[in-house]
């Protein structure tokens, strides 16, 4: 609010600010630059413009643009901005009661972009989030890959896809957070009965529009759930599933392989039991991790060393926050955790950032300190998988959004009076009226 | 360890307990630090503990470990961790209607309710947070009716309650807070003026049945009334009356009620406790204080990583806890929630102190455990690391002298 405040004074004053004061490049100089994709760089440079990253290496070994703004970062540690591949943040809407599969529901049709939450997820580090309807159904709806920039409207945050669709996925649950009274699901029998039969309508009505050949008598109605399920057949939708049980875990795959549909495991308690299994498939996973296991049933052997055996399986592994079950300013912790239980310490960093991407179908664009992709980086005060470090600033497309030094932003990375509340919404103009 | 080979452990584990209940248990600790909570760090020191107390502390070149003892060794060792509210053992692991004993609905007023009746000294959490190095837990009757019940002190430890209890009833518990509310219709209290006009009169009647057992003949001497000897006990100061509120108007109205009554309050969770610190600091209560990971939400919309620090610079006495969880995780960990403090403004040795010394000084149970000193109980944390940290490893626990664990967690 108050930088958006203070860009429209400088409109008024410089009657103009042009794209171009945004494009100067700017060079973070000294800092140990933790690019994913290699090694660590010890005293590193990093050199963004026009919202991407032109420059990442060594000191002296990276060209410095003139009239480049340059920033001392020495003592400091640069990393791609985080990745969560699972969060419910922005007020919490997807599928209803009515019916346990809903596919035709889009999630950020209820996103509240001023909520809280997002304020304290860019003090976290986050920079994309997948956002997810819950898992009290067997398919909750469609969810969205957002990034984190400051929004006025949800549509400020979408990612967009080469053929200008907004990008998201599919949730999709098994195990016992869906079983309630009928219409849905008592036993997962017949869970798996009734999503088998929901894939096989979206294969009769895929069939049907291939052989319709666009001829518009022959095509069959539209059907917004069945659109949503094609493009999960095609391979265009990711599902995002959750997952606990080392049964429910092999179910998803079943089902994956018979309808041939792209799946990333989301929360894998069990996961430690059925690794090479997962790792044959081909599956990603990313994992949840909580303090204590329990709290249900199907989280009662939840583990620590879950990341560390599924690395060790050669599955790709990622943490993600499940916000609200764990705070996004926290997010390093999961990681951390995970090291604590033998994941190593480049698959701990690789978890928040480069696997996150490659679950969303982001990997060319984000989740590395890579020459050409998105300049989404964050800036820490001390080793990422301290306890002691934090994010100083948080940048999305070479703009900073987080800013610890900045008092506002300072109250949601830490809490506070007010902290809580939803951010008020920037309304053209209103405040100017009330000062006349 | 590799959670597989817990299904081929669990003999060896069985095993291991039953002999280590008949060993007379003798065991000494090295440590590069050892934070005994009751001095400097000793660089290069020794513990040893015989017969279940510590009989030495000090370095290396000072200390003599007796032959025979079993010598485990780590570089940062510290006392046995105090977990200073939890309801662990109440509310099991599973979260099935059946292993939820945390809290009885059926009346808001309820102090009567002993923990030591309902702790499970076998659910697997106890197991989990003792692998962190928590020995000691004050554990009972969970937040949410207006007086839950009462609350216990048990060591992670011993096969039974009567094996793991340290003090059977160390308060009552009580709620000042929208937890407490009922929100069905013709329910009460429905509102907060309600909560206290109930509670106030509660506490007038446990008055005058105090006063009623003392001045009346032996014939006339009232009905014994579980619910209102249990209340007499925190009038007469024996017990401490533990007051979860997190909003500031709530932690005031807890002050104000214990200064009517002249009770020892001690505040519990106090999310909004930052704004008060004067009164608080005033009227010497000293804070167990919330999780700093709980969700910020709803009451605790107000909370901040830095409560603990701010109340500690105020000079107010404050513990860390682990707290209650309805659903997951089923329990915090205090040892992650007192490294968030350390985290945001207090210092290391601050920090440890939340779960350590600080913590039972305010359960009263200083006189036994939370330093290493010479007589205390032989409760000992082992660590490869600094404990905070999160890849650090809780490498050893030591309870009572018994080697409760020895692999890293």
């Amino acid at each position: 609010m108050q930088r958006s405040l203070i860009v429209s004074v400088a409109m008024l004053v410089g009657g103009c600010v042009t794209a171009s004061a945004q494009d100067r490049p700017i060079a973070f100089i000294g800092a140990r630059v933790i690019p994913i994709d290699g090694e660590e760089i010890p005293n590193g440079v990093l050199v963004v413009s026009g919202g991407k990253i032109t420059g990442v290496g060594k000191a002296g070994a990276v060209q410095i643009p003139a009239g480049a703004e340059r920033v001392d970062v020495s003592g400091k540690v640069v990393m791609p901005g985080l990745v969560d591949t699972h969060s419910h943040i922005g007020g919490f809407g997807g599928a209803d009661g009515s019916a346990p599969i809903q596919p035709d529901v889009r999630i950020y049709d209820s996103l509240n972009v001023h909520s809280s939450g997002f304020r304290r997820a860019r003090a976290g580090g986050l920079t994309t989030l997948n956002i997810m309807p819950g898992s009290g159904h067997l398919l909750s709806g469609q969810t969205v890959y957002v990034k984190l920039r400051e929004a006025r409207t949800i549509d400020d945050m979408f990612i967009f896809d080469g053929d200008g669709k907004i990008m998201g996925g599919i949730k999709m649950a098994n195990g016992t957070n869906s079983h309630r009274k009928p219409p849905f699901p008592g036993t997962r029998g017949k869970s798996a009965a009734l999503i088998r039969a929901q894939y096989i309508k979206a294969q009769e009505y895929r069939d049907k529009i291939a052989r319709a050949k666009d001829d518009p008598e022959k095509m069959p109605d539209r059907d917004l759930g069945l659109e949503a399920l094609v493009e999960v057949l095609e391979g265009k939708r990711m599902v995002h599933h959750h997952t606990h049980r080392h049964d429910d875990i092999m179910t998803v795959l079943r089902l994956a392989k018979e309808f041939g549909f792209r799946v990333v495991l989301h929360h894998v308690s069990e996961g430690w039991k059925v690794a090479d299994e997962i790792a044959k498939a081909g599956v990603p996973c990313s994992v949840i991790m909580i303090d204590s296991p329990g709290g249900k049933l199907e989280a009662a052997e939840l583990a620590f060393e879950t990341g560390g055996i599924l690395e060790k399986a050669g599955v790709l592994v990622a943490y993600h926050t499940d916000d609200w079950i764990t705070d996004s300013r926290v997010f390093f912790r999961s990681a951390a955790l995970g090291a604590r239980g033998g994941l190593s310490r480049a698959g701990a960093l690789a978890s928040l950032t480069l696997a996150g991407a490659k679950m969303l179908d982001l990997e060319d664009r984000i989740g590395s300190l890579t020459v050409g992709k998105d300049a989404d980086f964050i800036i820490l005060d001390g080793d990422p998988l301290s306890v002691y470090a934090k994010v100083l600033e948080t940048w999305i497309d070479g703009k900073k959004v987080f800013d610890r030094s900045d008092p506002e932003d300072r109250l949601h990375a830490v809490g506070g009076f007010g902290a809580g509340d939803d951010l008020r919404p920037y309304l053209c103009c209103m405040d100017h009226q009330e000062d006349q | 360890m590799l959670p597989t080979l817990r299904y081929i452990r669990l003999p060896a584990l069985l095993l291991t307990l039953v002999v280590a209940q008949r060993a007379v248990a003798q065991v000494a600790v090295r440590g590069d630090v050892i934070h005994t909570m009751a001095g400097p760090p000793i660089r290069n020191g020794v513990v040893v503990i015989q017969d279940g107390k510590i009989i030495a502390v000090g370095p290396a070149d000072t200390v003599t470990i007796p032959s025979g003892f079993r010598v485990l060794q780590a570089k940062v060792v510290t006392p046995g961790l105090i977990d200073a509210h939890s309801t662990v053992g109440l509310s099991g692991i599973l979260n099935q209607k059946q292993d939820q004993d945390q809290l009885e609905r059926s009346a808001p007023i309820q102090p009567e309710l002993r923990a030591i009746d309902a702790y499970n000294a076998h659910d697997k959490l106890i197991t989990w947070v003792r692998n962190f190095g928590i020995t000691t837990l004050h554990t009972g009757h969970a937040p949410g009716e207006l007086i839950s019940g009462q609350t216990c002190i048990v060591k992670t430890t011993g096969n039974t309650i009567e094996a793991a209890v340290v003090v059977e009833t160390a308060m009552i518990a009580a709620t000042l807070s929208e937890r407490a509310r009922k929100t069905e219709k013709g329910k009460s209290p429905g509102t907060r003026g309600k909560m206290m006009a109930l509670l106030r009169a509660k506490f007038i009647k446990a008055r005058e049945y105090k006063k009623k057992l003392a001045t009346a003949k032996e014939d006339k001497k009232p009905a014994r009334d579980l619910a209102l000897e249990a209340l007499v006990r925190v009038l007469d100061g024996e017990l401490p009356i533990l007051i979860t509120a997190h909003r500031a108007q709530d932690i005031a109205s807890a002050l104000r009620f214990a200064e009517e009554f002249g009770l020892r309050l001690i505040l519990d969770g106090a999310a909004e406790g930052y704004m008060l610190t004067d009164r608080i600091k005033a009227a010497g209560v000293p804070v167990i204080v919330h999780p700093p990971m709980v969700r910020a939400y709803g009451e605790m919309k107000n909370m901040t990583f830095e409560n603990a620090a701010r109340l500690h610079a105020a000079g107010i006495e404050i513990a860390m806890q682990s707290g209650y969880e309805s659903y997951v995780p089923k329990t915090r960990v205090v040892l992650f929630e007192a490294a968030q403090t350390a985290a945001n403004g207090l210092t290391f040795e601050q920090a440890l102190a939340t779960i350590t010394s600080g913590a039972a000084k305010i359960l009263g149970i200083d006189d036994r455990v939370g330093t290493l000193e010479v007589g205390k109980d032989g409760d000992v944390a082992l660590y490869d690391g600094d404990p905070f940290e999160y890849t650090s490893h809780c490498v050893g626990v030591i309870i009572n002298g018994e080697v409760v664990s020895d692999e890293p967690h």
